[in-house]
């Protein structure tokens, strides 16, 4: 690279310089404009961020009848907005480890039984009052009590006491659980003066921003929170609109309308990430498009039809046709290498023949009802298809009925034995298998119960031993993967885009989509 | 006069029977949707704690009659009740909605009105010849293809390549007429293009209608000029199918365009309703429904008392 290309990526890197200025003199120095565009945003992330200017983005997802509550928070635009203006105690960091946000710091007794979280020292809310260690213990009382709607209920039965010392809080549970600061990460418990009793959507909190304006499911700004603690939260003014049509959040990005969208469909992702100044980030995730059957009801508890139709469905199929290639195939388990104590096992393949082996096995005559919905997953119907042609290979009828998106959730999923879902996934072993593969857990779409794999579960979850925790979820993993009844053929890829008015996104962050839905605080306009 | 009278009150009190009759259905409609409220406000992740919880806060426990009769009892009192997804007053939250809806449709409708009624008169003036035929052509092309399709194709010409106007048009308080006028100008667009065609066609068949009369041949052989003729002497008789078309595609720019507002983002009744279908909303859903219908039904009724007045014969039913 000769310096004056250097020269000017600098230039252009401290806004001196539009892009498409750097773009046209980089070409007369004989470079091309896809090589331009790399160096110009490499020299972008060394320049470091800038402050100030205002960030657009078009997410799908917002309703108008969604709340401020972050208990309440089931959507893309909901977290987000959380993520503006509050914290959690703790934040999953980029490699999957926990990072303090309203708390400083944290440590576990040795029986991981009892959890000390300090609160940050000086850290106050927007609206001026101090946060104190009684505010975090309130959050947690409103979110795990007993009339509580929060989501995150589930998160909190174990907890047994919440007392504070100080700046301290201490937490004690029930029974051991070495995963505690990752549930206390969840974008659920986000810590509110007095824990948000008396006002749950008053939207203060101690995030980067405040809001200034709000009209649900349709448009909301917010302006940086002046005393925010943190390096984080760059651009002065974050404006969020709710997009939901696909084809118009595309075309929003393109014609610059917004900055950043997130769900790009798979179908023309390749066509998007064409389009000049436009960067299509795909994100391996822990979300997966799953075919549940209900491991306890008939002819599901036959373990040779199960194994039948693991067999005899074509999981690279799935993701070249589904995914169109934006993600990696499945193994039957919930958990793929996004997990910190993921152990590869051996890849269950198509195979017609061994499929045909164990349906003859079962002794099961007559087709197998599937029920599907567009809103199950994106491509669910096509799915289902493709399942049926590779099943029908093996000599298996596969029976598709196509059920309405209005109540899909409560008539179908999680009440009919063998549907079309998916899931998001979560931040460790034992949250996920906590919540849908553990013998008492509610959302057990798979009515999956086996009495080793609950003991192994509870005492994982105890163990502080890394190799011996890791050996345990490779053990658990093999029973699910072959006595349970989930049929996971593909983990979908995030895939958001963003254009080359904004910096600083980073690959592959764990959590959520959008850099864990960090993106517009951590990423910064460029000019 | 007191005729005219008398038929305007029928009218009215018939609308009004109908609107009572079209909430009895609506009712019936939002009670027999499959899911409840909770669990669709709660979705996936909900809890059957959380579902207790919140059907109890609902009051979705009480019967379906109750439920019916203590909302129409707030309604005659100008009360809508309160959101059963987001608690939000329902009142309060329509009226931005319909704000904007109607903001909406009055540009569509100033601009689309005049110009198909003026796009119809042309016709018939030069009608069989060029003028005629490239009219009749374009309009019933705009109509044929989905109003969506014409959405998408104006968005990526006007918004993404030439990038004259926004294809997102989420208007708000702090702009401008101006600018507003300018965020909704492809809408307006399509919305005209989509309700043109119905309204000119009627325009041009109704005129043609009269041209064949007696009195317009008369008009002809003393002399006058064709669009004199059009204008002064066969358009008033014309005028009542044609009313009725123009306020049929008014209230279809008021309560049809669910579709527009979605592609085109735009913070209106319809997206509003959609919202609240999907989360089972039933007083919202209900509200919005009432609405719609009582738009639909009162500008019917003014079609038809324009078509009475217009038309001394209609006030002598047989």
């Amino acid at each position: 690279m000769n310096d004056e290309l250097k020269y000017l990526s600098r230039r252009a890197a401290t806004g001196l310089l539009t892009r498409r200025e750097f773009v046209g003199r980089a070409g007369a120095l004989g470079l091309t404009a896809a090589a331009a565009t790399t160096m110009m945003s490499s020299a972008v992330m060394a320049a470091g961020p800038q402050k100030g200017g205002t960030l657009r983005m078009g997410l799908q997802g917002g309703s108008t009848t969604d709340s401020l509550d972050p208990a309440l928070a089931t959507n893309q635009v909901a977290l987000m907005l959380i993520r503006l203006w509050g914290e959690p105690l703790v934040e999953l960091a980029d490699d999957g480890g926990i990072d303090g946000k309203v708390a400083e710091s944290f440590e576990a007794s040795a029986d991981a039984k009892t959890w000390t979280f300090t609160v940050r020292q000086g850290l106050t809310f927007s609206d001026g009052q101090e946060v104190t260690a009684a505010d975090v213990a309130e959050t947690l009382d409103r979110h795990a009590g007993e009339d509580t709607k929060s989501g995150a209920l589930g998160l909190l039965r174990d907890i047994k006491d919440v007392r504070t010392d100080g700046r301290n809080v201490i937490i004690e549970l029930n029974n051991a659980n070495a995963d505690l600061p990752y549930l206390m990460a969840d974008y659920h418990l986000i810590v509110q003066p007095g824990g948000g009793k008396s006002a749950p959507d008053a939207a203060i909190g101690t995030g980067p921003y405040v809001l200034k304006e709000v009209d649900m499911g349709v448009r909301f700004v917010a302006e940086k929170n002046p005393n925010y603690w943190g390096d984080i939260g760059h651009a002065q003014t974050i404006e969020l609109i709710v997009i939901n049509d696909n084809t118009a959040r595309v075309a929003a990005l393109q014609s610059g309308q917004v900055d950043m969208i997130d769900r790009v469909p798979p179908r023309t992702a390749g066509l998007v990430a064409r389009a000049p100044g436009i960067t299509v980030a795909s994100t391996s995730g822990p979300g997966h498009y799953v075919f549940i059957a209900h491991a306890d009801t008939a002819p599901f508890d036959n373990q040779d039809l199960m194994l039948a139709l693991k067999h005899g469905i074509n999981r690279q199929e799935m993701v070249d046709k589904i995914l169109f290639g934006y993600g990696s195939v499945g193994n039957d388990s919930p958990i793929n290498s996004s997990y910190p104590m993921f152990t590869e096992t051996e890849q269950r393949e198509y195979d017609p023949e061994k499929a045909a082996h164990h349906f003859k096995k079962s002794g099961h005559s007559g087709s197998v009802l599937l029920r599907t919905s567009d809103n199950s997953f994106p491509g669910a119907p096509d799915a289902a298809a493709l399942f049926q042609q590779s099943l029908a290979g093996a000599g298996i009828e596969l029976e598709i009925k196509r059920e309405p998106n209005d109540g899909y959730w409560s008539e179908v999923w999680n009440n009919k034995p063998f549907c079309t879902s998916y899931w998001g996934g979560r931040p460790t072993q034992d949250q996920m298998y906590t919540t849908a593969y553990l013998s008492t857990a509610d959302w057990n779409d798979t009515r999956f119960k086996n009495e080793q794999f609950d003991q192994l579960l509870i005492a994982a979850r105890a163990e502080l031993d890394l190799a011996k925790r890791t050996q345990m979820y490779a053990d658990m993993g093999a029973i699910q993967r072959d006595e349970g009844g989930l049929i996971c053929p593909m983990f979908n890829d995030f895939i958001d885009a963003h254009n080359d008015k904004v910096a600083g996104w980073v690959e592959n962050a764990k959590g959520f989509a959008l850099m864990n839905s960090y993106a517009p605080v951590r990423m910064w306009v460029t000019g | 006069m007191p005729l005219i009278v008398k038929l305007l009150v029928q009218r009215i009190a018939l609308g009004l029977l109908l609107l009572f009759l079209v909430s009895i259905l609506i009712f019936a409609g939002t009670i027999i949707l499959p899911g409840d409220v909770a669990q669709s406000i709660l979705g996936q992740s909900a809890t059957p704690e959380a579902l207790a919880n919140l059907r109890r806060d609902l009051g979705l426990n009480e019967p379906p009659v109750a439920r019916y009769f203590n909302w129409l009892g707030g309604v005659l009192q100008g009360d809508l009740g309160t959101s059963l997804a987001s608690g939000q007053d329902i009142a309060t939250a329509i009226g931005k909605r319909l704000g904007n809806t109607m903001f909406l449709a009055f540009w569509a409708a100033i601009i689309s009105v005049p110009l198909a009624i003026l796009l119809g008169l042309i016709a018939v003036r030069y009608r069989e010849r060029w003028p005629d035929k490239v009219i009749s052509a374009v309009t019933l092309a705009s109509i044929s293809v989905p109003e969506f399709l014409i959405a998408y194709v104006a968005i990526f010409v006007v918004s993404v390549r030439l990038r004259w106007a926004p294809s997102v048009t989420t208007i708000n308080d702090s702009m401008s007429l101006g600018e507003k006028l300018h965020t909704i100008s492809l809408p307006v667009a399509v919305l005209t293009l989509v309700v043109l065609a119905h309204m000119m066609r009627m325009t041009r068949a109704a005129i043609l209608n009269v041209m064949q009369s007696a009195y317009v041949e008369t008009a002809e052989l003393k002399g006058l000029r064709m669009f004199n003729i059009i204008w002064k002497h066969a358009f008033p008789n014309a005028v009542a199918p044609i009313v009725n078309v123009v306020m049929l595609n008014m209230a279809y720019l008021v309560v049809g365009v669910v579709v527009i507002e979605v592609v085109f983002t735009y913070p209106g009744m319809g997206q509003y309703l959609v919202d609240h279908v999907s989360k089972r909303d039933i007083p919202v859903v209900q509200a919005c429904g009432l609405i719609f219908a009582a738009v639909y039904i009162g500008l019917n009724m003014i079609a038809d008392i324009v078509s009475i007045v217009a038309n001394p014969r209609l006030r002598h039913p047989k």
